[in-house]
């Protein structure tokens, strides 16, 4: 088997308000580099919610997550940011901009925030994640001018600033047309093939999962099909 | 490089909402000028209250106080030592006003290193002739030069010199209440009789005028020399010693000293006007009561300004988050807010509030009652600006913290799935 770079072991999720609710059951699977991998269910199915326990940012669940092959169980909130910034990029289903800056600036934010790189360096590779999109003329626009469909290639260029090991998208597509969905899908299948990116995608359109190297799908809180 | 960070993205969010940013530090910018101009014209206002008094006020005086003798004969009597002995009416005995030995007292205060100096005085009862009414008074004896050193006398002297008092013989200068009651120019000669029933003419060469117009219409200056004529007694009688310390705290404890070495009676200047000192206090107080809240009303302005903002940048502190800033950086990010909403806000209320009081101290403020004092009194205290200073920021500071603690426990999670 090729590196695992995901894995999560067992993991139950309940929700606990109004009602305790089981939303995850059991879910056990891990991805490999470079697989371009698609999460598809139905509508509160568990989808987001696992994706949100697989990125860190949701803690409160049983089982362990191994990312690396380290455990996210029991770090603190300081240590789980400095992961997510490193490793994860993001891509969710609304694009996410801060408004009060540049294009150029919220690529370049978690390259600084990550600060291995000096001010120049971080500018210069946001530049070169923007052109490899083909956005490189919007850099100085202020971020509410541009439209939906470039907003989400700029969020896909910032999950890429730090290099991450790999990507997670919330429903990338969920809020395009049909055009800016393929050229989104287009550029998640070029990073998995161009840059052996891996890459997660939680999504209910089955003709966008169909196309991935990979597919879980899900029902009730459990994997139907992997 | 994480700080620089942090202060880039502060600066976006604060200019982004410039208006909302401008409402919050001008809140500030208003309530630390208030506070300034407040604090600053109101200590102006006590130090001209307490110098009124306090300035023409010896530290600690010198005098021999009329009154029974403690140690009645028979008490120091062997024969009755052990009984107890009940004397019924006592009256005070025929003491001197005067100060025993007041050369030599002089001087050996003089050659104490706490005083500032020292001036003789003495008192005549007196009665003023116009016509057929006797108008009472008070004539002191000053030593001019030492007096206008040490307690500011040639400030009060309104019309004509005080040092005339002392140049030109048989002269006096007046209260300017009791010249108008006499109606004496200067230049003109009144008549004074002494309680000894002496007549005497007098020359007036000045008008005094202290502010406490009870005081003019009594009080009137003339030599030591002159005085001294009018009672009839020799060149050494002197029945006060005033001093000037170096320091005023230390007046009582001088005041305990001399009387005990010198065997006469002093009184500090504390005691005296102990009632001077509880004003200025309670007016110092009742300032900075007002000036804290104001500060606190617009604490709860940023307070207001940053909580809103929270809720408007929801999202961005989501993403912020999801992309690898954790709760301390984004909690870091709306203090600095805070904390520059104070400090920019400050330091212009501190400039306007400097500028205020300088306006303040160019008004006009003639008043008969105060001739040395020509505008709005305004103490330029460091003291005030510093406060102003510190006080902005830990308003600031506490008004940003709440928010700032709340935008660092937003859970991202719940603000991208809520969308």
């Amino acid at each position: 088997m090729q590196d695992i770079i995901l894995e999560a072991r067992h993991i139950n999720k309940q929700f606990h308000d109004p009602v305790t609710v089981q939303v995850l059951t059991d879910i056990t699977f891990s991805i490999a580099k470079g697989e371009f991998v698609s999460v598809t269910g139905k509508s509160g199915c568990g989808k987001s919610t696992l994706l949100y326990i697989l990125s860190t940012m949701d803690t409160d669940y049983d089982g362990d997550l191994l990312i690396e092959g380290v455990s996210m169980t029991g770090k603190n909130d300081a240590a789980l940011a400095r992961i997510r910034n490193e490793k994860i990029g993001f891509v969710f289903q609304f694009h996410y901009l801060l408004n009060e800056f540049t294009v150029l600036r919220n690529v370049m934010l978690p390259g600084m925030k990550l600060n291995k790189y000096s001010e120049q360096e971080v500018e210069h590779r946001a530049l070169e994640r923007l052109k490899m999109l083909g956005i490189e003329h919007l850099a100085h626009k202020m971020a509410y001018r541009v439209s939906g469909g470039e907003k989400q290639r700029i969020a896909i260029a910032r999950a890429l600033v730090n290099d991450p090991f790999i990507i997670m998208g919330d429903e990338p597509t969920g809020n395009l047309d049909v055009k800016n969905s393929e050229m989104v899908f287009n550029i998640f299948q070029q990073l998995a093939e161009e840059h052996n990116q891996t890459l997660l995608i939680v999504t209910h359109d089955q003709g966008f999962a169909e196309k991935t190297e990979r597919i879980i799908e899900m029902e009730d809180g459990k994997i139907l099909r992997n | 490089m994480n700080s620089k960070l942090i202060l880039g993205i502060a600066k976006s969010l604060l200019l982004a909402r410039w208006r909302q940013t401008l409402v919050a530090a001008v809140g500030v910018t208003f309530s630390i000028a208030m506070f300034i101009t407040l604090l600053s014209f109101m200590n102006g206002l006590n130090d001209m209250l307490d110098g009124l008094i306090l300035n023409r006020t010896p530290h600690v005086r010198l005098y021999n106080e009329i009154k029974p003798s403690e140690n009645q004969p028979v008490n120091m009597s062997s024969e009755y030592r052990g009984s107890y002995n009940f004397i019924k009416s006592v009256k005070s005995g025929i003491s001197r006003k005067e100060l025993y030995d007041s050369g030599p007292i002089m001087q050996a205060v003089k050659a104490d290193e706490r005083v500032l100096g020292v001036a003789p005085k003495l008192t005549a009862q007196v009665f003023f002739n116009e016509g057929t009414i006797e108008i009472t008074g008070v004539i002191n004896g000053i030593d001019v030069e030492e007096e206008s050193r040490l307690f500011n006398f040639q400030d009060y002297v309104t019309t004509g010199s005080a040092i005339d008092a002392k140049n030109v013989s048989n002269s006096i200068i007046l209260g300017k209440g009791l010249a108008d009651i006499l109606v004496a120019d200067i230049g003109d000669v009144v008549q004074v009789t002494t309680a000894q029933g002496e007549r005497f003419s007098l020359k007036v060469v000045g008008y005094f005028q202290s502010g406490i117009q009870e005081i003019d219409k009594v009080q009137s200056y003339a030599s030591i020399g002159t005085t001294q004529k009018l009672l009839g007694q020799p060149a050494n009688y002197i029945t006060d010693i005033q001093i000037k310390l170096t320091d005023l705290a230390m007046a009582p404890v001088v005041a305990k000293e001399y009387a005990q070495l010198f065997g006469a009676d002093a009184e500090d200047i504390q005691t005296a006007n102990a009632q001077f000192e509880t004003g200025s206090n309670i007016r110092s107080l009742i300032s900075y009561a007002v000036g804290v809240t104001l500060l606190i009303v617009a604490g709860f302005g940023i307070f207001n300004i940053l909580n809103m903002m929270i809720y408007e940048k929801m999202d961005s502190i989501a993403i912020l988050k999801a992309t690898g800033f954790s709760g301390r950086d984004v909690n870091r990010i709306f203090l600095v807010i805070a904390l520059s909403i104070g400090f920019f806000g400050g330091l212009l209320g501190l400039l306007i509030g400097f500028g205020f009081s300088v306006i303040i101290d160019n008004i006009p403020f003639d008043t008969a009652a105060l001739p040395t004092v020509k505008t709005y009194p305004i103490n330029y205290s460091p003291v005030f600006y510093f406060i102003g200073g510190f006080f902005s920021l830990i308003t600031t500071y506490f008004a940003g913290y709440f928010p700032a603690r709340k935008a660092s426990k937003v859970d991202p999670v719940e603000i991208i799935r809520g969308k």
